[in-house]
């Protein structure tokens, strides 16, 4: 698993990429009571804001990792954004990528590099 | 974020904050608790169920005295539209006050202590607040109480968390106001709060805070709760937050605050006018604003916040000035101005979000009922 600096998990399953947002980043937005999610399809470039989150304090935007094309997205959370604060790192993940350069998640951080960067 | 920490004031509670897991923030350049381990929405669900407590020290707490009743009483006229004259001893009101152009400076409550008046005003203006009334009212001492904590304790759980202590709260009515000694502590007190809920304001020495504090959190039911909350619970309750939905430049009839003004200080009352701006209040009263603050429910599950500007026909009329998610609701909540035509409840109007124009329906407030006891 990688870990960027907006404090997002990439999480390799098969040839797709599985992205989420890390428990630390869930404690610091606070209660997640909405959540917007982008098309399946969409062509995304890295950096492209791609998710909408509110939570009780304010509006954040998740960015798209890498590029490549939105295959799956968690429909769940878009019912019940609080999933999200319950199991951040788990089922509460937010879209599936199919990576156009898998070489892109070299740049990212592995677990003890987040864990380094978040303490 | 982009304030910096050590400028702060920091409360008298502070240690007894950060003890309790308070995630500290600046807030109108006081370090304050935004939220407790519970959340911000734990802890709105729960002040509505059971009870919570908050620090509000920040807070300006000013008294009015050195002349006789009446003297007090039309001093503070002179400045807020409100009757003064007329309330009875160990009583409290809500009062404007507002500046020439008949805009809104603060918000305030008043309370007749007998031979002082007691006024609370927001954080935020308070040192402008009490410039102003030692200005305007010369042959009355104006006097800044900086020693004294102010603790308020909301929610359908406080009066008998609080009589726990003081039996004599549960004999108090919304707006009463007492002095009662807890644990040889002398409490000023008065039966209101800023969350729709019934409870209490206390205040109370700085150095006897603590004591009070840890004795009320001891009781069941009793929670700490955070500045979050208290935004979205007064949110809720359809109460105007000073600086977003009430500024300068709105007027009381324009804020829905008519009722502030009792019929004395009215065209034609015993002591009408005679406050600053009162010609064009007074008029607005009778003529009826051109634009309204109304609640407003977006109809999806986004936020719309304070800044969203709202749409009739693709035509712009208005903006949000405070929303959020209501937790008791559990959907976004808001208020904002409108044109007066577009006041009425139901009326569909569209929100710019994230450069989408979303459904909002407008609705009558408060959105939750009131829980006060009368």
């Amino acid at each position: 698993m990688k870990f960027t600096e907006e404090h997002e998990w990439l999480r390799p399953e098969d040839d797709l990429i599985v992205v989420g947002i890390t428990e630390h980043a869930a404690e610091q937005l606070g209660d997640i009571v909405f959540v917007e999610l982008p098309e399946e399809g969409t062509e995304v470039a890295k950096d492209d804001e791609v998710v909408v989150i509110e939570s009780v304090k304010a509006a954040s935007d998740i960015l798209a990792p890498i590029d490549g094309e939105i295959v799956e997205v968690n429909e769940v959370l878009v019912e019940d954004p609080s999933k999200i604060n319950d199991d951040p790192m788990g089922d509460a993940w937010f879209f599936k990528i199919k990576p156009s350069d898998p070489s892109q998640m070299d740049d990212y951080m592995d677990e003890a590099a987040y864990a380094k960067f978040i303490a | 974020m982009s304030e910096t920490t050590d400028a702060l004031l920091h409360l008298p509670l502070k240690a007894l904050h950060e003890e309790l897991g308070g995630k500290m923030v600046p807030f109108a350049g006081y370090e304050m608790p935004v939220q407790y381990p519970m959340g911000v929405m734990k802890e709105h669900l729960h002040c509505r169920a059971a009870a919570g407590l908050f620090d509000v020290s920040h807070m300006g707490q000013v008294v009015l005295k050195g002349a006789d009743p009446e003297t007090l009483a039309l001093g503070l006229e002179s400045l807020i539209p409100a009757a003064v004259l007329g309330l009875g001893e160990g009583r409290q009101r809500y009062g404007l006050l507002t500046n020439d152009a008949g805009g809104i400076r603060d918000d305030l409550m008043f309370a007749n202590r007998g031979d002082h008046l007691f006024v609370v005003v927001n954080a935020a203006c308070k040192a402008a607040d009490i410039a102003h009334m030692q200005d305007s009212l010369p042959g009355i001492e104006v006097v800044e109480i900086t020693d004294r904590c102010l603790l308020a304790l909301q929610g359908p759980g406080a009066e008998a968390a609080l009589a726990a202590l003081a039996p004599e709260v549960a004999e108090m009515r919304f707006m009463d106001v007492r002095t009662l000694s807890i644990g040889g502590a002398e409490c000023w007190i008065s039966r209101s709060g800023y969350t729709g809920e019934d409870g209490y304001e206390i205040s109370v020495q700085a150095e006897e805070a603590e004591a009070l504090a840890r004795a009320l959190l001891n009781q069941e039911g009793v929670a700490p709760i955070g500045l979050g909350a208290r935004d979205s619970l007064r949110l809720e309750a359809g109460l105007c937050l000073y600086g977003h939905d009430i500024t300068e430049d709105t007027t009381p009839a324009e804020a829905a605050l008519h009722w502030s003004i009792q019929k004395a200080r009215r065209n034609g009352g015993a002591r009408a006018g005679g406050f600053p701006g009162a010609e064009k209040i007074l008029a607005e009263l009778e003529t009826g604003p051109a634009r309204l603050r109304v609640g407003l429910r977006p109809e999806g599950r986004a936020p719309m916040r304070e800044g969203v500007t709202l749409f009739h026909e693709d035509a712009e009329v208005g903006q949000i000035t405070s929303g959020a998610f209501g937790p008791s609701l559990q959907a976004p909540v808001a208020m904002g101005y409108v044109p007066a035509h577009l006041a009425a409840a139901g009326t569909a109007l569209e929100a710019e979000l994230r450069g989408k124009r979303l459904p909002i329906r407008v609705d009558s407030l408060p959105f939750i009922p009131a829980n006060f006891k009368r």
